[in-house]
């Protein structure tokens, strides 16, 4: 510990602080453009100039270890002469061009040179231009606003691990460039943009639509993917207008992935706003009494085994909760699944489908085994998770395929599931490396899950992890990584067939009425059956459909969501669903009611307190069966199933911005910049 | 003091000093003007019905930078703003709701461009409030036909800023 002091308060702080973190902890808060919690130090605008004791001159705070007996002074005028002179250099080649900058009333440079600032300049020369780089269809550039913190330069070589930005030149010629003139080759640029201090990198989706000041700001739970990021989404009257990342330091830190960030533009497009119902293969409008009278004659005239529901992947689980009660109370039977495809799932033991090392637990692993799985793609936040464990502590990772590039150096294995039996049976390096780490982490994928060997590999990595004593109270070495936002939710509800595989018997169309909630990625053709369908957005599930009952995306209705690690978040409702569409859960409720003369739920909260006791009676009856002996094993190749980043569910399918990204990196495509 | 009443009023001295007013007063030059007809004088900065300004080129002066949205006291002002096709800052909307608005000038004076002001022009009732939510295209309109007056008011006021 270090006793120093600040501002002539005494204060004890641990070592390895530097001193604007040690002001920090002393509550002074030090103005600063370059330095950046997340990112390295770099100690180039200045800003956090401070003075200390016996120095002759005054001291950049970000770069300075705290040592013992230090006397730190914040603010003397010494030490305020020094900032508003630096504040008045990052001014001089600054175009004060505020009005028209999407920055403003958000921008670092603005609020401190209301502090520091002169009233007027005394530079009289030309201010410097800098042509503007292409950076692809996410980030819009204006580098003669740049300052030069090189955080941008920092974040996309650190953490986004895509060393494509630098500097070139030299004093005021000095310029952040992309080198190739191409878009970033990340999922995380969207980041950029949040890191820029000033408007020098601005949102491009987002360009003049709104003022910070005027936005309505509401804090959610994203569904782009399983790690259910924390976000804030900003809204316009109905119009989500942005969507930001808000600080969780156990699951996204402060960074979104792209598709998170700017897929919200899909809330617009292909919206299903009224309800419809199909007459010779055309789609007509219709009344919510027409289109209940339609399902609920078709019900009553259809044998109960004959019907069966699917849940999407972007469902909510009160929503997931409801359809579930629907069926079991109101048509009574359980034909309802989660899974679109034929997955393995064992649901004895919720340790069996969660990512159970956490995700902030990847931090603490020195080994990192990946199995039919391409974090970049499927978790993109878990994934700069793995780089950030690489980069601090060299972690070594492995992957049964070769995945292309992850973002940091990783051994790839020849991708057949012999490599796996090999390593169980202690034949190969990886098996004694694995049981010599501390901390391992297995991962198995989704085109695990959904190959034959799923059952296999399961049961034989878990029993190898156990008889090694990976898997204790502590440390929980086996992971499942689900790439959906419902996923995990859904089988806490368990809402999957145990015994028969719906799937199969769909394909062969042992059935005559089909529920789907939000499910549009179902593999079959459609032959007689009656399809009805409930979404947010016109896909493939809603062009099958006959009967469409118009729903609400995420970020229309309070909702809760298990990520991929267990934890039960709650999205909160930013806008209204459009035109006559309603929450998802209050359609269901309302359609039992058309057919039964009786509500499943009073209302919201009373399906919400009833789904969190069933949540907590299923945790307190865990069936702790003994898992099952090893499937015979058959070797194949295991193929990596990825789905396109850019257009993995409905919603980003509806985004042009997403349409855009997906081109750009196809393309690459320059402007004129590059001559 | 009985007798000095009695004598005011028999030859009624207090009628007779207004009627020799009255009379001094028909020589002078009159003091009211007759309002539809003639106009009195107004300030350089009054702050009357708004306008929309453009450049001498034409081009609009507005960049929706939202501050006069923001400043609004009465939140009178709605704008809307996208990206035009040559890439510049413009608004999409610019509404003002005449009724609401309390003519303070707050908009006027956050205006990085000179672009919203308030004319001289206090002639502007209408029959119906939908006349009063003037939009994008009635200030520009309102600009155009007020501009000479509005650069000589802001000229004027320009070494007071």
């Amino acid at each position: 510990m270090l006793n120093l002091k600040v501002n002539d308060i005494d204060l004890e702080v641990e070592e390895g602080l530097t001193v604007l973190q040690a002001c920090e902890k002393a509550g002074v808060e030090i103005p600063r453009f370059c330095y950046h919690e997340k990112l390295s130090i770099a100690g180039n605008c200045r800003m956090c100039l401070v003075e200390i004791e016996n120095s002759p001159k005054p001291i950049a705070s970000c770069a300075m270890p705290a040592t013992n007996g230090m006397n730190i002074k914040t603010n003397t005028q010494k030490v305020e002469k020094a900032r508003a002179g630096v504040m008045e250099f990052l001014l001089a080649n600054h175009p004060l061009d505020c009005p028209v900058c999407d920055q403003g009333g958000e921008c670092d440079l603005q609020d401190q040179s209301m502090y520091y600032g002169l009233d007027k300049s005394r530079f009289k020369e030309n201010k410097r231009v800098v042509p503007d780089k292409n950076m692809g269809p996410l980030i819009k550039t204006q580098m003669t606003r740049c300052i030069h913190c090189t955080r941008c330069i920092r974040f996309a070589t650190e953490i986004a691990g895509v060393p494509e930005l630098g500097t070139i030149g030299r004093g005021e010629d000095m310029q952040i460039t992309t080198y190739l003139e191409q878009s970033i080759q990340s999922e995380l640029s969207g980041n950029l943009v949040d890191l820029c201090p000033v408007g020098a990198l601005t949102s491009k989706p987002y360009v003049f639509e709104a003022r910070p000041w005027e936005l309505k700001k509401t804090e959610t739970i994203d569904v782009m993917d399983a790690v259910g990021s924390n976000i804030r989404v900003d809204t316009y009257g109905w119009e989500v207008k942005r969507i930001l990342p808000l600080i969780n330091e156990d699951v996204n830190e402060e960074w979104i992935s792209d598709k998170t960030r700017y897929a919200y533009d899909g809330l617009l497009n292909q919206r299903l706003d009224t309800p419809y119902i199909k007459y010779n293969n055309k789609f007509e409008k219709a009344s919510w009494k027409e289109v209940f009278k339609i399902i609920k004659s078709r019900i009553e005239n259809t044998s109960k085994d004959k019907i069966c529901g699917f849940v999407g992947d972007l469902t909510n689980m009160e929503t997931s909760y409801i359809f579930r009660e629907f069926f079991n109370r109101i048509i009574e039977n359980n034909n309802y699944e989660s899974r679109s495809r034929d997955k393995f799932l064992d649901f004895s033991n919720r340790k069996n489908y969660l990512f159970n090392s956490t995700i902030s637990g990847i931090e603490q692993a020195d080994l990192i085994f990946l199995i039919g799985a391409n974090p970049r793609y499927e978790a993109t936040i878990l994934n700069a998770r793995i780089r950030k464990a690489y980069s601090s502590k060299r972690t070594k990772i492995f992957s049964l395929n070769d995945v292309g590039d992850l973002t940091y150096p990783y051994e790839a294995l020849n991708g057949q599931i012999q490599t796996i039996k090999d390593l169980i049976e202690g034949k190969n390096n990886i098996s004694q490396e694995l049981i010599n780490a501390q901390k391992p982490i297995v991962i198995l994928g989704e085109s695990l899950m959904s190959s034959k060997s799923a059952s296999y590999v399961f049961y034989s990595i878990k029993e190898f992890l156990m008889k090694n004593n990976k898997i204790t109270d502590d440390w929980n070495s086996f992971n499942v990584l689900s790439n959906d936002a419902s996923t995990v939710g859904n089988y806490d509800l368990n809402i999957f067939k145990e015994d028969i595989n719906l799937i199969v018997d769909l394909k062969k169309h042992k059935f005559d009425i089909l529920y789907l909630v939000g499910q549009d990625n179902l593999n079959f053709e459609k032959k007689s059956e009656f399809i009805i369908y409930q979404g947010s957005h016109g896909d493939k599930g809603a062009e099958i459909a006959d009967v469409i009952l118009p729903g609400s995306a995420y970020t229309e209705q309070n909702g809760y969501f298990t990520n991929l690690e267990g934890r039960l978040q709650k999205a909160h409702k930013a806008s209204y669903p459009p035109g006559e569409a309603k929450e998802d859960w209050q359609i269901i409720n309302e359609l039992a009611e058309f057919i039964s003369k009786k509500r499943l739920f009073k209302d919201k909260d009373e399906l919400e307190s009833s789904m969190l006791n069933f949540l907590n009676l299923k945790n307190e009856n865990l069936t702790n069966k003994k898992f099952v002996t090893p499937v015979t094993f058959v070797n194949e190749n295991l193929n990596i199933q990825t789905k396109n980043y850019y257009f993995s569910n409905v919603i980003a399918r509806a985004s042009k911005t997403m349409l855009d990204c997906n081109n750009s990196k196809i393309k690459f495509e320059s402007t004129g910049t590059n001559g | 003091m009985r007798i000095s009443r009695f004598f005011k009023t028999i030859f009624m001295l207090d009628f007779i000093r207004g009627l020799l007013i009255a009379i001094k007063e028909i020589f002078k030059t009159k003091k009211t003007i007759n309002y539809p007809f003639e106009k009195g004088k107004i300030s350089s900065r009054f702050r009357g019905e708004h306008a929309l300004r453009r450049y001498p080129n034409g081009e609009e002066r507005c960049i929706a930078c939202k501050l006069c949205e923001a400043v609004c006291p009465a939140q009178a002002i709605t704008i809307e703003s996208s990206e035009r096709e040559d890439g510049s800052r413009k608004t999409t909307r610019y509404d003002i709701d005449m009724m609401k608005c309390i003519y303070c000038g707050l908009c006027e004076e956050s205006c990085p461009v000179d672009a919203i002001v308030q004319g001289p022009n206090f002639e502007f009732s209408k029959e119906t409030r939908e006349e009063l939510y003037y939009t994008k295209e009635k200030l520009l309109d309102n600009g155009d036909r007020w501009e000479n007056i509005l650069s000589a008011n802001i000229k004027v006021n320009n070494p007071y800023r």
